[in-house]
Parts: structure tokens; sequence; C-alpha cells
């Protein structure tokens, strides 16, 4: 009897463990709604979701490239590059809207393709090479556009950033389906099966006749193209593309994943943890507008949640 | 007179969700003895030496060191109490250098920097005290598995520790270094410190430990003398039933060649190795530590890109370039690390078994097949009698002998015409070799072929047919098991021909 009150009490631990970023989302959400009585309308909640389209969209290829024990810090300079490509395509070279889009796309694919083959095959730290990629993918940003924003898309591209589904944000549906794509990958592909295994034993994988190498270029490649789709839509958003665009989105994009639940060093993690985790940073941001706190106290506020969830994350797993 | 007893450990009784792990166990030790602890793995000896250590704590019973009650909460009172753990997994910093090591946290100043005079003056006492040649100022890294042991033990006996846990100290020795930590040993009983010693080994125990307590799932079975017990007895009571001899007898049925290998070279690990290999044998590789067994097999595996040299497979040339090609070729390599090269820790035992084969396994082109992914590893659980609640269970949670038997699960599903395996019973329990010694009779019944590599000269001489012998990178000669012994084989590993 004291036994099976144990096992229902571990069972109902092990539960609340598993659901706890969400139900850190539930309370935040409780608590806000609250405080503000605009807080929970239906206008408030869809310029949530968003807001927090692009950065999640960018936490999707971050979630693969930590899961295989990688970091990617170029995500931001990707995200610029490829929208300013798109635009130029577009504005400069007159370009069909569908065509730029698929170049853009593929110049960030690109960049993130180059980035896996620098870790996979020159055997050099995921740290420096997306580092130095930062840099010099900001650099062809301000190059391509000469350091000025690029502006002046037709309606059709400006469908992608400002668009509706019904009510629904069109930035919001194609978070949708990427997250619905990535989730799909990760638990039902053997690619999402060798990400895994790759984040929690490289060598043992690569003994079992996998090719490693392979896949983490493939996932830096992913990565890109993920940051290319949030920059195309960002540009086709503001009605601009800004060759700044996109600075500090690497801490905004390791922040969801990581207060979604996903180890640092690689091998567990979901990307339902990370969309989670995007929206308690967007949810504490407008939680804390409407509630009138300054920016700057949003800011501590925001590596103070980060802080406190990595704790509890470290403490529960004791 | 008899000695005094230092640490006596009462009734303990330690539950994990779902698992007995220590059932009323009773311990004791006495000064300046050396206590085997033994037991198959799970059977609860890392167990009951955390909860002395207090990584653990215990559910019920009492501890008892030098006189007094103790409930250590964590490993830094148990090593004020005087308590010390060599662990198998050695915890030294590389670039550090002995002396630096061995008083790491406690090192003399000259107001803020630290006196190094002093540092290694006190370090060559407590070296010279135990009887070691090490140089003071050597770096960690630069030193052999052995004497990082020895510094290990340095530092503990510096920190005034008068009861050592050695938990398998010898698994990754040499011959040599162990005849050196036995020495130690012996002076360290002459300082009146107590020893645990946890080994596999059984002639080791024999030969250095004055009494052995030895456990099976979790519960005490009996301690008694070294002098008044012998192998086999001990064998009995580690797994309760009795084993005639510790190796099988093998039928070997050599076929047609399938493997032929030419001048295999790989800069600084393999020069000029040529050998052949028949379906249905076993060839044995021994050697020393280091004398290139592991890398001969590595570079038939495809892990090396440079290399030079001819691999025929049913007598046409291939190239093998990577663990792909190798596995798709036929060739599987059991690596002697599972818990580095094996397994995928946290991943679970299914996801462990299929990673090889998940590609031939797949629904609409696209989606792994889960029932025939669980199904695989049910087959595998069944066959080989893993012992896991599920095959959802994560491999970390495993024993080492269960785990081995992933690993082994993982291999045969690729049904593989040549098997390497490399220390496939290293660090396992024998009632576990003996499975996985019939599980390779099995295989060479089915016709396939199996290099076996191992530091036990008994294991690799009573399992294969023939042997070849390496040193210093070279395959030395070849001997037909059935008339070699182990001194013809240390002959050639040591770099004497014939």
């Amino acid at each position: 009897m004291n036994n099976e009150n144990n096992t229902s009490k571990k069972n109902f631990l092990e539960i609340i463990n598993k659901f706890k970023t969400g139900i850190g989302l539930l309370i935040l959400v409780i608590v806000l709604s609250f405080l503000s009585p605009y807080f929970l309308t239906i206008p408030n909640v869809l310029n949530i979701i968003r807001q927090v389209s692009i950065i999640a969209i960018v936490s999707f290829g971050m979630t693969m490239v930590i899961l295989t024990g990688g970091i990617d810090l170029s995500v931001g300079s990707m995200l610029a590059f490829s929208g300013a490509i798109t635009a130029g395509m577009m504005v400069n070279s007159g370009l069909n809207v569908f065509l730029a889009i698929l170049i853009g796309l593929a110049a960030g694919t690109a960049l993130g393709f180059f980035n896996g083959l620098a870790v996979a095959k020159a055997k050099l730290p995921a740290f420096i090479v997306t580092l130095a990629m930062m840099t010099i993918a900001r650099g062809f940003t301000l190059i391509y556009t000469d350091g000025r924003p690029i502006s002046g898309f037709n309606e059709t591209f400006r469908f992608f950033g400002a668009g509706y589904l019904g009510r629904i944000p069109i930035p919001v549906v194609i978070m949708f389906i990427f997250l619905i794509i990535i989730y799909i990958l990760l638990k039902k592909t053997p690619l999402g099966r060798y990400i895994y295994a790759i984040g929690g034993n490289e060598t043992a994988t690569k003994l079992s006749g996998i090719n490693t190498d392979k896949i983490k270029i493939a996932v830096y490649a992913l990565n890109g193209f993920l940051a290319s789709v949030s920059g195309i839509i960002l540009t086709s958003r503001l009605n601009s593309a800004q060759p700044m665009s996109g600075e500090g989105y690497e801490l905004d994009a390791i922040a969801a994943v990581v207060l979604g639940g996903t180890s640092l060093s690689g091998g567990s993690g979901t990307v339902i943890g990370t969309i989670v985790g995007a929206l308690i940073i967007a949810v504490l941001n407008n939680g804390l507008n409407l509630l009138n706190v300054s920016s700057f106290y949003q800011l501590v506020a925001k590596g103070a949640v980060i802080l406190l969830a990595v704790f509890l994350d470290r403490k529960s797993q004791q | 007179m008899a000695k005094e007893t230092v640490l006596e450990m009462k009734n303990i009784t330690k539950t994990f969700p779902g698992v007995k792990a220590l059932d009323k166990v009773n311990f004791s030790l006495k000064k300046g003895e050396v206590h085997a602890l033994l037991g198959e793995n799970g059977a609860g000896k890392s167990t009951l030496m955390k909860v002395l250590n207090g990584i653990h704590q215990r559910d019920e019973g009492e501890i008892i060191v030098k006189g007094e009650s103790v409930k250590f909460e964590n490993t830094k009172e148990a090593q004020n109490a005087g308590l010390a753990i060599i662990h198998q997994e050695l915890e030294l910093i590389p670039y550090l250098n002995v002396a630096e090591n061995i008083f790491l946290g406690r090192e003399d100043r000259n107001g803020i920097f630290i006196n190094y005079q002093k540092l290694y003056q006190k370090t060559s006492e407590v070296l010279d005290m135990l009887g070691v040649d090490i140089d003071p100022k050597a770096k960690i890294k630069d030193l052999n598995i052995g004497s990082q042991q020895m510094v290990e033990i340095a530092k503990a006996v510096s920190q005034n520790a008068d009861i050592l846990v050695m938990d398998e100290p010898t698994s990754s020795l040499t011959n040599q270094e162990i005849d050196i930590l036995f020495e130690l040993i012996e002076r360290l009983k002459q300082q009146e410190i107590a020893i645990v010693y946890i080994s596999h080994r059984l002639e080791e125990v024999f030969e250095i430990c004055d009494r052995v307590t030895v456990l099976r799932d979790g519960q005490f079975v009996d301690e008694v003398e070294t002098s008044a017990t012998n192998e086999d007895q001990l064998i009995k009571m580690m797994v309760g039933r009795t084993i005639e001899d510790r190796f099988p007898k093998m039928n070997f049925s050599p076929t047609e060649e399938i493997l032929k290998v030419e001048n295999l070279t790989v800069p600084k690990e393999i020069k000029n190795a040529s050998f052949s290999l028949k379906k249905g044998e076993i060839l044995g590789i021994a050697g020393l530590m280091g004398s290139g067994r592991t890398e001969l097999a590595k570079a038939i595996f495809g892990v090396f890109k440079e290399k030079s040299g001819n691999i025929y497979f049913k007598g046409k040339k291939i190239e093998i370039n990577s663990p792909a090609d190798a596995i798709n070729t036929g060739i599987y390599y059991l690596s002697e690390d599972r818990k580095e090269e094996g397994l995928v820790l946290g991943l679970s035992v299914a996801n462990n078994i299929s990673i090889s084969v998940l590609k031939s396994m797949l629904k609409a082109n696209t989606f792994i097949n889960k029932s025939a992914e669980t199904d695989l590893a049910e087959k595998y659980i069944e066959d080989l009698k893993i012992k896991t609640p599920s095959e959802k269970q994560l491999v970390k949670n495993l024993s080492g002998g269960n785990q081995q038997k992933v690993v082994i699960s993982k291999l045969l599903s690729t049904k593989p015409e040549i098997v390497i395996f490399d220390e496939p019973t290293r660090g396992i329990d024998v009632g576990a070799k003996r499975e996985i010694y019939n599980l390779m009779q099995e295989l060479i019944n089915e016709g396939v072929a199996v290099i076996l590599i191992s530091s036990e000269l008994p294991e690799v001489l009573n399992l294969s047919n023939r042997v070849i012998v390496m040193h210093e990178k070279e395959i030395m000669g070849e001997l037909d098991a059935a008339v070699a012994d182990q001194e013809s084989v240390m002959k050639l590993a040591t770099g004497r021909r014939n």
C-alpha cells in the first residue's frame, strides 16, 4: 500500500518534471492575466505568437545543432544575409519573388553548409567556426547592401511577413509548419535518431556504421536554411532588409533551447520544449511591456529567468 | 594478536526505484588487511562502496569507522574520516604534474605563491615511502596508466587515508605494472593501511588478499579466509552454481578463406601486417598493451584514413574507408571500450540495438518502423538474456554485462560474416563471460569468422584455434593454439622470435 503510494507519487513527480517548462509558461500566463486585463485578449495573444515566430524558427535549427553537441553563433548574421540577398534580388536585380526567395534560402543554406563542413571535416570547434561565420556573414551583408537598408517590395512578398490566414498571421503559420516538420524529423526518421546518437556519443555512433560527418553537415546546413526562412519573413514584415538585423538572435535562440530543457552538451531535448522556451521569453517581454516596466529592467528579468530555469532543471536531475 | 577492526558495515540495505540493490549486507575490514569484495556485475559491490563513501545514503544498517558510528553525507566527510576510493577511471588533471596533482588544494604557500620547493620535497617523501619511482615534476599526461594509478594512491596516502578502496585497479594494467602495484600494496599493508580490493580476476585475489567477501544479487553470501578457499568455490558462491571450467571446449570448423590482409600499414599505428582468416575459425590476437592489437582491428574496420596495403574479402580486393564501408561489407568490430565507443548511454536499449540497421526498417522509405525496432530489440533481449525491465530502458541504467550484450545485439543485427571482438569480457562477470563464449561458438558454427583480441592469455589460448602475437605495432608470429602455451606467447609478445 505504502509502496503503491510511493509509486504514484513518483509518477506524478515525473510527469511534473516532464512538463515543467510548460507548467512554468502556464503559471506565467495566469499571473500576467491577473496583473493586466489586456494580456489574455485575442489580439495580444496573436501579437505574442507573431513576435515569437521568427525567433522560434531560428531556435528549431539551433535545437538540432545543440542536440548534436554543437552550437551556432552565426544564425543572426545568416538571417540578415539571406534577407538582404532576397531583397536585393527583387529590388536591384528585378527577379521574380519566388526565385528571389529561393536564392535567399540557398545563400543562407550555403553558409550553414560551410559551417558544417568546417566542424565535421576540418574538426574545428563549432564555437570558433560559427563565431567566425557570424562576422563573415555580417560582413557579406554589409558589402552586399553597402550598409544601407533595401526596401520597396511588392504585395506578394509582403504577404509572407504581414499577411494573414483568417486571423492567423502568416509567420505563425510558417512557424507551425516547421515545428511539425522538425518534430517529425527528430522523432520519426533515422536522421533524427542519428542526431540524438551523435550528441550522446559520437564515436560509438560512427563505429556503428553511421556517416556522422554527413549528419553534422546536414544539421548545420538545415540550421542555415531555417535562419534564412526567418530572415526572409523578417524582411517581408519590416518591408525592409536591414543590414544589421538579427543581431543578438543567436543568444535568444540558445536561451529558448536551453529554457526548453535541451542539454547544452547534446543528446537530449525536444523541439516542443524549445517552442515553449521561446514563448516564455516572449510572454515575459510582452507582460512586462504591458505593465510599463522599462526595457532596461526587462533585460535583467530575462536573464534572471534563464538562470532560474537552468538552475531548477539541474536540481530536478539530481 | 588479532588486528584491530577499522571498518564495520552491518545489515546495510539500500533500495533504488524497483530494485533492492543491497539487502542486509555485512562487511568488515581490519588494519593492514587486503579484503577482496567479489560478486558478479550488479551484485552490489559498487553500491556498497558508494554507501560507504557517502555518495548514496543507506536505508538501514550501521557503519562503524574506527569505533565510531558514522553516516557520511558526502565524499568530503568520508575523506576526512580517512577513506579514499581509487576509481577505475582515474581522476587526475593531465596537464598538471605529479606533485601538483597529489597536493591539489593543499599546497604550501609563500604568501600568495605556491612554495614549489616544499611541494616537490613533500611529494618525494610520499613517493619514497611508497617505494614508487616517479618524477614529481612529470606531467600526468606523459605517464602510463600504471604510474597514474600510483600517483592516485600516493595522493590518497598523503591525505592520511588509512582505508583504501581499489575498484578494478588492474583492469587496464600490463602484467609488469600489476607486479609493481602488488609490491606497493604489500608496503601499504605494512603501514597498517586497510584495503578493500574489488576485482574480477580471481588469480589476483589469491595472490594478495587476506579475506574475501562475496555478494550476490545484493545479498551477503559469505566471508572466508583466502587460504581456506579456492577458485571453484568462490565462483560457485558468486554465481550460485558451479561452472566446471572457466572456458568451454570449442569446436572449430575452418573452411575457405574469407579475409586476407597484406602489408597493412598505418603510420605510427601498424607496420606491415599480413594474415588470413577462415570462415568458422577464431583467430586470437595477443600482445601487450600498446602492441597494436586494437589498432590492427580498427585499421581493418576503416577507422584510419591514412593507410597502405591490401585487404581481400572472399578473394576480391576491397577498399574500406569508414566503419560504414566495413559494416556494409559484413565486418563488425566490437570495441574494447563499450562506454566510450560502443554505446549511446542516454538512448534506450532498443535504440542502441537498432542503430546500425535503422535504414533497413523504414516505413514509406522515410520513417522509422517503431514496431519492427521493438521486435528486433525484444528478440535479442530474449536470445541473449539481457536483464532489463523493458526495451525502453536507458542503456546507462544497465549493468556492465548487460550493456555488453546490448552492443553484441547491435553487432548481430547486421548479420556480419566477420566479427572482431576486442576484449569482449573485460569487466564483466563470470556468468556473462560464459554466455559470450557460447555465443562465439554459435557464430563459428554458422560459418562466421571471428577475431578475438584479449589481454587475458588463457582466454586467447582456450578460445582460438590460431593465435597471432603482436609486439610494437608488428605481427611477430603465429602459433597453433592447441600446442601454444602462455610462455611461448609471452616470448613473442616481448619481441623475441623463436
